[in-house]
Formats: structure tokens, C-alpha cells, sequence
């Protein structure tokens, strides 16, 4: 089923949960929303799922209005953030649920619904759990017996509201790739909210990248990390470095600085980072985004283009290296990553001055005064 | 220096435990022994007379009357109430919810007075009642409403800290599964609440069977007709029939006997319920899972601990319990004045023998 949601707004009370959201998920796609805490997210999973209203705005499944429709007829299943599982019975019969509230002409009968109950458990691979309590189960455990509950009823679309938020990393990770074979075993449209954006990256085909109750950006994971649009989206997708200063004639001008180094007692260089795409600009203060991957590293010469900071701290992770680095007189550290190999080339000691040289630079220029630094 | 620190702990311990055991003795077995004692000083065939007089018999049937209608309104009211408090978000919830405790801070005779000076022969709608001769005050209608005010937060004050702990996902889920609203309360709501609700619904008959202050104001003590059990018993005290007061004293001891009992039984329900070991994570490896009789066992040898502590937080809540019942069930207390400061240290104590899981709404009350 494709659900379609047009120029929804939501607010309670001062807050602005939604404002004006436009969204489309196609059949069989699984989209991630992502976004900090706050960004009306999981408020436009629930009025998906019916559970609450929008102000305004449509709600549209297969193209119908879907706003009339009570949350029981939706045909939505929902895994809900705490499971919220029925403590008081048993797996089996928290499973079979669905079927048992159904009117009497469309229960399945006592041995269709055992079958399959059973055969949900199978695909959850939780067989031998049927007669244990909710709360002798782990969170894993949980998560995905919720899931086969959600199931059951054999819904149309799948939403699930951070579904590995309150699980330890380990099973996190394994979780997140059994969600997603499942998905593509499953082929049921899917939503999930979550805040984690490697969860976002490595488990969707879409994501939607929310802020403040507006959609940002939208796209597959590889397009949104490589491109993002705004300062915002390139803050909360991955580490990036960021680098004020006034772009003019094609160039960002990150200002004169004046630097010590061993064989020279001072030494002034101007840094610049090209911006071929704002030739046009003048005089306006702008900044520069860089993933550490995207700096290329050398040891200081006098004369050569970059941008010159000290190797403040290094270390290894995985198959890269980890520098941080610190320009004088500038708050702040600058993040790199290097390869292995060329790492233990350079042969670099920890004080060293060092010229940075952005391979790829996103360049934003401010709308007013430079904003406050990101985090991350 | 730490021996001597634990020498003074051994001191302090034995010091408080002698204080405690000594004032559950002096105050609550003491009183409670005198009591059956009392009842049974005249021989078994004057305990029974006592019991099968016709004003006794009356006091009886009106004593169950007035619990059987109070305690089915209170159950309605206090599901609806919390229900509503729990769940929804609504202008004068706040208001609602101190309304609903008017009754634990109002003295239970000023709560009989409310009445009297309403439907009274010189209250608001005194003349009106006589013209149509409806008689509330000093007569069944007006004891039946006594006690459902006093009765009246019991119910609701139990389950609204249950719900609002559970929170609304559970019923959210199961209407998400296709569940109309009937299905959602009977296999959801009411499976989650149950314990919490028979415990309200105990208490609250507990209260209804043995509350004096407010019915004895509105009931006028006519004997074999506006009398319950506990006015009764004092009236039978008043009147130097010392054996015939404490047998019916010793009806109302029993009930908070069977009262306490039941409340036992009702949390080690309620505690097996929700006692629940959680196993290790076994997602990664569900191939390597603990064998189930392995698990079982670790599961019964929890289980066990935690009835024995179950137990041993009994007994000081049967302590505590039998000072409310004996308190309640001896007459003389109440209607001596300056007494009525005693059954508060019933309650409190009994508050604070379970202060942990916030359900004993006792402290609230004053007498």
C-alpha cells in the first residue's frame, strides 16, 4: 500500500509538532524518518497510524482518504517504541490477538490461528518462547515478538517507532540487519522513526530528514550523506568539519593567521578554500562543511596552498587514522581521517603544523550572522 | 572502632525491634485478644444470642446493605473516574482529582453533618422532603449515602497511580490490532488493573462495613432499624451489656481479620504476576538458548526468595492491620472523646508498613 500525507500540521498547545508536511512512501519501500527528539516524527507516525489527529492536512492510503478510517481498519501494524506488549498474557496469546478480536464471521478458527501463530513465531525465530510472559523475556526478544504481533493481522503498512531505541548496541546491530532482510522478505510498505542516523543509513532505501516539524531533505541514504542541502542535514548526517569565513569572487576566505613553526619564527599565510559555485558572490560571510574523510594532509611548507593546523591528538580506528587537529588562535577541532597506509608514510608527531587541503567542500552561505558552531 | 560501631548497630537494631514488638503487644494483640475475650466471657450460648437478637440481626442486614450498595457504586465511579484521569487530558482534571479526596480530609462527622444540614427536618431540603415524606436522615437512605461519601475515594484513589503507571501504549496496541472499545477494556484495561481494583474494592468494603463517624450522625440509632454494626455495638456498650457489644465487636474484628487475609492473598496474586526473571539476551545466538528445565529452575528459586520476603513484609502488615481492625471493631474507641485520635495511628501505621508501593491511602484519612 502507498500512504501519502499532504500539507499536514499538528500543534499542541505553543509547540509546533508538524507544520505543512508533504510526504509520499511508494509500495514496498522501507523509509526511515530521521531527526532529533523533538521533530515531529513519531507525531506523523501516529496520525498515520490514526492514533492521533492533524490539525489539518490529508492522510492518503492507496490514493483514498484515510482520515475517516478508525486506527483498527487501517490494516496498519505498529511496533510501538516500549513494545507496549499485553503483560498479562502470554506470547502465544499476545500474538494471536489481532485474530482473536475479530468479528466472528472473519476469526479464523482455534487451529488457523495456533498455525499461524506458530508460523509468525518461526519468522521471528522465537518458536520456543509461545508460553513465556512478556516480562521474562529480553529487550530483543521483546522487540520482535512485537513485531510478529504487529504482523499477525497482516497489515499493509509496517510502522515502527524507534525500534531499537532501548536496546544495547550488540543486539541493535544484529536487529537492525534481521529488520531488514525481513522487510525484503516481507516487501510491506515500512516506516520507522528513529533518531540514529547509521540506523537511518544502513537500513533504509529512503530517507526523510526532519527538523522543527518541516521535512528537510529527503532521498536514499548515499544521496542525502553526499549531498546534503543545508548546514542543518550536513550537522546530524555523519561527522563534518566547519570552517567560517566571507566567500568572494569564488573563494571562501577563511582570514590571515599567523603561524610558529620550527624553522620559521612567524610566518603569515592567507587560507582559502575554493567556490567555484559562488563566483558570483561578494562579501558575504559564509561557512564550509568538510567530512574528515575529504581533508587531504601534508606536513607545512611555506608557500603551499591549505589550510595550516597543529596535529593536536591521533589514533587508530579500524583501517583509518583519527587526527585532530587545532588551528592557533581558532576555537574549536578539526576532525580528519586518513588511510592507513598514508598515515604511516607521513610519519607524523603529535605538535606538528600541518596544511589541510579540502578535497570536496560544501559551501552555505549565511543567510544573517554567522550561527551558532554545530555540534558534531 | 568498627566493632564498636556494630555493637551499637546490634543495640540500636534490638533497642527499635523491642519498641516496635512492645507497642504492636500493648496496643494492637492486647486490645484485639480483649476483644474475643470479652465476647466469649459469658460462654458461647450468650455470644450467639448476642448475635441472633433481632436488632443484632437488623444492624447485620443493614450493615450489608449499606456495603452492597455502596461498593458497586464506588467500583463504577472509580473505574470511570480513573479511567478518565488516566487517559485523557481535560480542563479541571486537577480539581477532579481533589474532589475525589474530599472525602480522606473531611472529618467523617462533619461528612454526616453535610447531610443532616441538607436533607434535615431545619436543612435545605427539609420541608420538601417531609411535604413528600421521604425520609433521608435518620433513616436507611441517609446511612446508605454516608457511606458511600466516606467510601468514595477508595476505588478511584487505588486505580488512578496503577493506570497512569501503565500508560495508554497497551490499549493503543491492541485498538491498532482491530480491538473495539468493549474488547480493549475486558482483555486489556481490566486484566492490567484487576489486583488494584479487588484491592480498592476490599478496602472500600472494609470502610462501608465498619465506619462509624458519619452514620452514626445521620442514623438517628434506632435500634432495629437505622442501626449498622458498629453503632450498635457501641449502643450495647453504652448500656453496660459488655459481652453482647464485644460479640458484635468480635464480628467486626473478624471481618478486618478476613479483610487483612484477603489483601494478603491479593498481593502475593498480584506480586506472582508480575515477579519475572528476565533472562540473559539470547538474540544473537537462539541456537545456544538456555535449556528450558535450566531456566525453570532459576525461575522457581526467585519466585521463592521473593515470597519469603513477601512474607516477612506480612507480618509487619498484619501488625498493622490488625490495629486498624481492632480500632475500627472496638466500640468504646470511637465514642470516647479524644479517642479519635487513635485509629490515625492505626492508619498511619498501616501507611507506612507498605508507604512502598503507594497504595495505602490510609495516611489521608482522618478521623
Amino acid at each position: 500500500m502507498s500512504i501519502e500525507v499532504r500539507n499536514l500540521r499538528k500543534r499542541f498547545g505553543d509547540f509546533t509538532a508538524l507544520d505543512d508536511v508533504s510526504l509520499r512512501f511508494d509500495q514496498g519501500e522501507l523509509v526511515a524518518l530521521l531527526g532529533p527528539s523533538g521533530c515531529g516524527k513519531t507525531t506523523l507516525l501516529r496520525i498515520i497510524a490514526g492514533l492521533s489527529r492533524a490539525d489539518s492536512g490529508d492522510v492518503l492510503f492507496d490514493g483514498n482518504d484515510a482520515s475517516t478510517r478508525q486506527p483498527g481498519d487501517r490494516q496498519v501494524g505498529f511496533v510501538f517504541q516500549h513494545y507496549a506488549l499485553f503483560r498479562h498474557m502470554s506470547v502465544f496469546d499476545n500474538i494471536a490477538f489481532g485474530l482473536q478480536v475479530k468479528p466472528r464471521a472473519q476469526r479464523p478458527s482455534k487451529a488457523e490461528i495456533s498455525r499461524r501463530v506458530h508460523a509468525l513465531l518461526q519468522l521471528v525465530q522465537l518458536d520456543w518462547l509461545a508460553d513465556r510472559f512478556p516480562s521474562q523475556l529480553s529487550g530483543g526478544q521483546r522487540q520482535r515478538i512485537a513485531l510478529a504481533r504487529a504482523l499477525a493481522v497482516e497489515p499493509r503498512v509496517l510502522l515502527l517507532d524507534e525500534p531499537f531505541g532501548a536496546l544495547d548496541a550488540q543486539v541493535r546491530k544484529e536487529l537492525r540487519r534481521w529488520l531488514r532482510r525481513l522487510h525484503d522478505e516481507l516487501q510491506v510498505t515500512s516506516i520507522f522513526v528513529t533518531h540514529d542516523q547509521e540506523e537511518a543509513l544502513e537500513v533504509s532505501d529512503r530517507i526523510v530528514l526532519m527538523h522543527q516539524g518541516q521535512v528537510m531533505q529527503q532521498g536514499t541514504p548515499q544521496a542525502v550523506y553526499q549531498n546534503p542541502v543545508s548546514p542543518f542535514v550536513y550537522g546530524f548526517l555523519g561527522n563534518v568539519n566547519r570552517f567560517d569565513g566571507v566567500a568572494d569572487r569564488g573563494r571562501l576566505h577563511l582570514g590571515q593567521a599567523t603561524y610558529r613553526t620550527a624553522d620559521e619564527a612567524s610566518n603569515a599565510a592567507s587560507n582559502f578554500i575554493d567556490a567555484p559555485e559562488h563566483a558570483a558572490v561578494r562579501d558575504t560571510p559564509a561557512s564550509a562543511y568538510v567530512r574528515p574523510h575529504e581533508l587531504e594532509i601534508e606536513r607545512y611548507a611555506h608557500g603551499r596552498p591549505g589550510i595550516a593546523a597543529r596535529l593536536s591528538r591521533a589514533w587508530l580506528s579500524g583501517g583509518a587514522a583519527r587526527l585532530e587537529l587545532q588551528q592557533d588562535e581558532q576555537p574549536g577541532l578539526i576532525e580528519a581521517e586518513l588511510p592507513l597506509a598514508r598515515f604511516q608514510a607521513l610519519q607524523l608527531r603529535q605538535g606538528e603544523m600541518l596544511l589541510l587541503r579540502p578535497q570536496q567542500a560544501h559551501i552555505f552561505l549565511h543567510p544573517m550572522a554567522p550561527a551558532q558552531q554545530l555540534e558534531k | 572502632m568498627s566493632k564498636s560501631a556494630n555493637r551499637s548497630d546490634v543495640w540500636l537494631k534490638s533497642g527499635l525491634l523491642a519498641l516496635a514488638l512492645g507497642f504492636v503487644l500493648l496496643c494492637l494483640l492486647l486490645p484485639l485478644a480483649l476483644v474475643f475475650h470479652q465476647a466469649f466471657s459469658k460462654g458461647l450460648p450468650a455470644y450467639l444470642a448476642a448475635l441472633q437478637e433481632p436488632a443484632a440481626l437488623s444492624a447485620i442486614q443493614l450493615t450489608l446493605l449499606a456495603a452492597v450498595i455502596a461498593v458497586p457504586l464506588n467500583l463504577m465511579f472509580g473505574i470511570s473516574a480513573s479511567w478518565a484521569i488516566a487517559r485523557f487530558d481535560f480542563r479541571g482534571k486537577s480539581l477532579l482529582i481533589a474532589l475525589i479526596d474530599l472525602p480522606f480530609s473531611v472529618s467523617p462527622v462533619i461528612a454526616g453533618l453535610i447531610y443532616v444540614l441538607v436533607f434535615g427536618a431545619q436543612g435545605w431540603f427539609g420541608p420538601w422532603l417531609n411535604e413528600h415524606d421521604i425520609k433521608i436522615i435518620f433513616a436507611i437512605p441517609g446511612i446508605v449515602l454516608a457511606t458511600v461519601f466516606v467510601t468514595f475515594p477508595f476505588v478511584a484513589r487505588e486505580l488512578i497511580p496503577l493506570m497512569q503507571a501503565q500508560g495508554k501504549d497497551e490499549e493503543e496496541a491492541a485498538i491498532l490490532l482491530g480491538a473495539n472499545g468493549w474488547q480493549c477494556f475486558w482483555h486489556i484495561t481490566l486484566p492490567g488493573i484487576r489486583w488494584g481494583l479487588l484491592y480498592g474494592v476490599l478496602l472500600c468494603n472494609a470502610r462501608a462495613m465498619g465506619e462509624f463517624g458519619a452514620v452514626s450522625v445521620v442514623s438517628g440509632h434506632i435500634r432495629g432499624y437505622t442501626n449498622t454494626l458498629p453503632l450498635h455495638a457501641e449502643i450495647l456498650y453504652n448500656e453496660y451489656q459488655f459481652a453482647a457489644s464485644f460479640a458484635v465487636a468480635s464480628r467486626l474484628a473478624l471481618l478486618a481479620l478476613v479483610t487483612l487475609a484477603a489483601r494478603s492473598l491479593l498481593q502475593w496474586f498480584s506480586h506472582r504476576d508480575r515477579a519475572a526473571p528476565v533472562p540473559h539476551e539470547q538474540y544473537a545466538h537462539p541456537a545456544s538458548a538456555t535449556p528450558a528445565g535450566l531456566d525453570t529452575a532459576v525461575n522457581v528459586d526467585d519466585r521463592r526468595s521473593k515470597t519469603e520476603a513477601s512474607r516477612r513484609s506480612l507480618l509487619s502488615q498484619a501488625m498493622a492491620w490488625l490495629a486498624a481492625g481492632v480500632l475500627d471493631a472496638a466500640p468504646r474507641m470511637d465514642a470516647l472523646p479524644g479517642a479519635g485520635s487513635l485509629p490515625g495511628v492505626a492508619e498511619s501505621l498501616a501507611g507506612s508498613s507498605n508507604a512502598s508501593t503507594s497504595r495505602e491511602l490510609h495516611e489521608h484519612r482522618s478521623s
